[in-house]
């Protein structure tokens, strides 16, 4: 098995901690992992990715320009990535901000109103992990309890009381997550 | 148990010097290696060995404090990218000339000039044919994983006390700021292990005093002294040649690639043998010593190479003289922080070496 992900959108939506935390759940499985931050001008402009890879094998390049997997976070990301999904691929995408929409119909597109969610839930910080939530239920690649042992990896001790809501926030995104084509 | 973490090259190389033993880091901020130092600040190992880190006010001093505590028998190291390790090229020369151990890094970044942030291979010139002035070499390693990003600060150290010379670690952007798991060891003492013959440790008793300099104002002496580095890297060019393998026992063509571009060539060969393309890779490890003969003794079967390089071409060069005529070698690569993609070099493969 070898898992492919781009995950971009707004620097602060918490775009490459998931991608860590997603990391982090893999190497619990006893899987290799790659990940591959934007560090340049991209990143101090406001928008952030970073490419995942998931594998049972060794790696080669942490770099690629198709992928399995694109979550998609905000509308220069979804420009930018929907035409590097693989033919029959996986296109994640929060429909909040966005004037065009995903038109692909060669892969399957997914949507997750984490915005929306996060407001409700009163934590705007809680978005990613309702995203990757929804990622989980889409592609249950790695084992939710080792998700959590990934949390508990990647959120300073200071931040420990934090734990129980990003739970949550799986747990809502799993639920919301919606099939569209 | 083994412990295994996630880590970018920068903190792994961090993490490593701290267990190899090192007894100080000096350097000074610039994207993209400043984790490096970052980590070592926040790692505080002056509580954990006893290892000082500091922050110079220049890349030039960086590398003086290196010279200075390198001189003194310590396992010293500093780090940097492109445009700061220009700046410490004739601190590097002379720490070549008065022969001091000390472990560099480069997270090379594109150039010239201040260049971007991102990625880049054209600091090849730079780390095996001089960089600084004279006739010297350093031990240039290439490390192509954070797991070795780790480990070479090791060899790194062994390599620079055994031939009592400065050992360059050449990684890159990539390299530097991409995570992956990596398996530490455990924690070797941090013992200062005084060679009294050279070091620079107050004179012992019924001993000369020991002299630390590059410079010889007489030419016949110097002449002395550079025969005799020309000596040690002859010896480190039997004895220290270093390089990988993937795929080629069958392979039709070859890729010559080394640290990034090693990584993306091997998911290039990885598609054009899905393709019926026989491809495989010789990475060098060690950029210098270059692993000439291996290579020579591989071109030999090949109906093509191609040495893969985020530059404008600087290691085919080492590629032509190690193979000489007979067999058809290409350079591809990006230059200026671009990285390309693993479709792209096969691509080339194609155009430059099968088409033609």
């Amino acid at each position: 098995m070898t898992e492919e992900i781009i995950i971009a959108g707004f620097g602060g939506q918490g775009v490459l901690s998931m991608g860590k935390i997603l990391a982090y759940s893999a190497i619990m499985q006893n899987q290799e992992v790659s990940w591959f931050p934007s560090y340049g001008p991209e990143m101090r402009g406001g928008t952030a990715n970073v490419t995942v890879i998931l594998s049972d094998e060794r790696i080669s390049s942490p770099i690629l320009h198709v992928y399995d997997t694109a979550i998609l976070l905000n509308q220069q990301s979804l420009d930018k990535f929907e035409d590097s999904v693989k033919p029959g691929g996986v296109l994640l995408y929060d429909k909040n901000g966005l004037i065009r929409m995903p038109e692909r119909t060669d892969i399957h597109i997914y949507r997750v109103d984490a915005a929306d969610a996060s407001a409700k839930m009163e934590s705007t910080k809680a978005f990613n992990m309702i995203v990757m939530g929804g990622y989980l239920k889409i592609k249950p690649i790695v084992q939710i309890e080792n998700v959590y042992k990934g949390l508990e990896k990647s959120i300073p001790a200071r931040y420990s009381h934090l734990l129980e809501l990003n739970k949550k926030a799986i747990a809502i995104g799993q639920e919301i997550v919606t099939k569209e084509r | 148990m083994k412990e295994l973490r996630l880590m970018k090259g920068n903190e792994a190389v961090a993490e490593g010097a701290i267990r190899a033993g090192a007894d100080g880091y000096f350097g000074y901020p610039i994207t993209p290696q400043s984790e490096v130092m970052e980590y070592l600040m926040a790692e505080q190992p002056e509580k954990r060995t006893g290892m000082v880190v500091l922050q110079a006010e220049s890349e030039v001093a960086a590398i003086n404090m290196v010279y200075g505590a390198a001189s003194t028998g310590k396992k010293v190291m500093t780090s940097s990218s492109s445009p700061g390790m220009s700046l410490m090229q004739e601190g590097i020369s002379y720490l070549a000339g008065a022969e001091l151990p000390c472990l560099l890094l480069n997270v090379a970044r594109g150039g010239p000039g201040l260049g971007t942030i991102q990625p880049s291979q054209a600091d090849y010139f730079q780390s095996v044919k001089g960089g600084g002035h004279g006739d010297y070499n350093l031990i240039v390693l290439a490390p192509s994983s954070v797991q070795e990003m780790f480990d070479f600060a090791f060899l790194g150290f062994d390599l620079a006390f055994k031939y009592r010379n400065p050992v360059l670690m050449l990684s890159d952007g990539l390299i530097g700021q991409m995570m992956e798991k990596v398996e530490l060891c455990e924690q070797l003492p941090r013992t200062t292990h005084f060679d009294r013959s050279w070091t620079l440790t107050g004179k012992p008793d019924g001993q000369e005093r020991n002299i630390v300099t590059s410079l010889d104002l007489d030419a016949s002496m110097q002449e002395i002294h550079n025969l005799h580095l020309q000596e040690k890297y002859r010896q480190c060019k039997e004895a220290e040649v270093r390089y990988e393998l993937f795929d080629t026992e069958d392979a039709d063509y070859l890729f010559v690639a080394y640290g990034s571009s090693a990584r993306i060539c091997q998911k290039a060969i990885k598609i054009g043998r899905s393709e019926g393309i026989k491809i495989g890779l010789l990475r060098p490890i060690t950029l210098w010593p270059f692993p000439a003969k291996p290579l020579a003794e591989l071109a030999s079967r090949m109906k093509g190479i191609l040495s893969v390089e985020q530059s404008a071409g600087q290691m085919v060069e080492d590629v032509r003289l190690s193979v000489g005529s007979g067999v058809h070698i290409e350079h591809y690569g990006r230059m200026g922080g671009m990285i390309p993609t693993p479709e792209q070099v096969l691509e080339n493969l194609k155009k430059l070496l099968i088409a033609k």
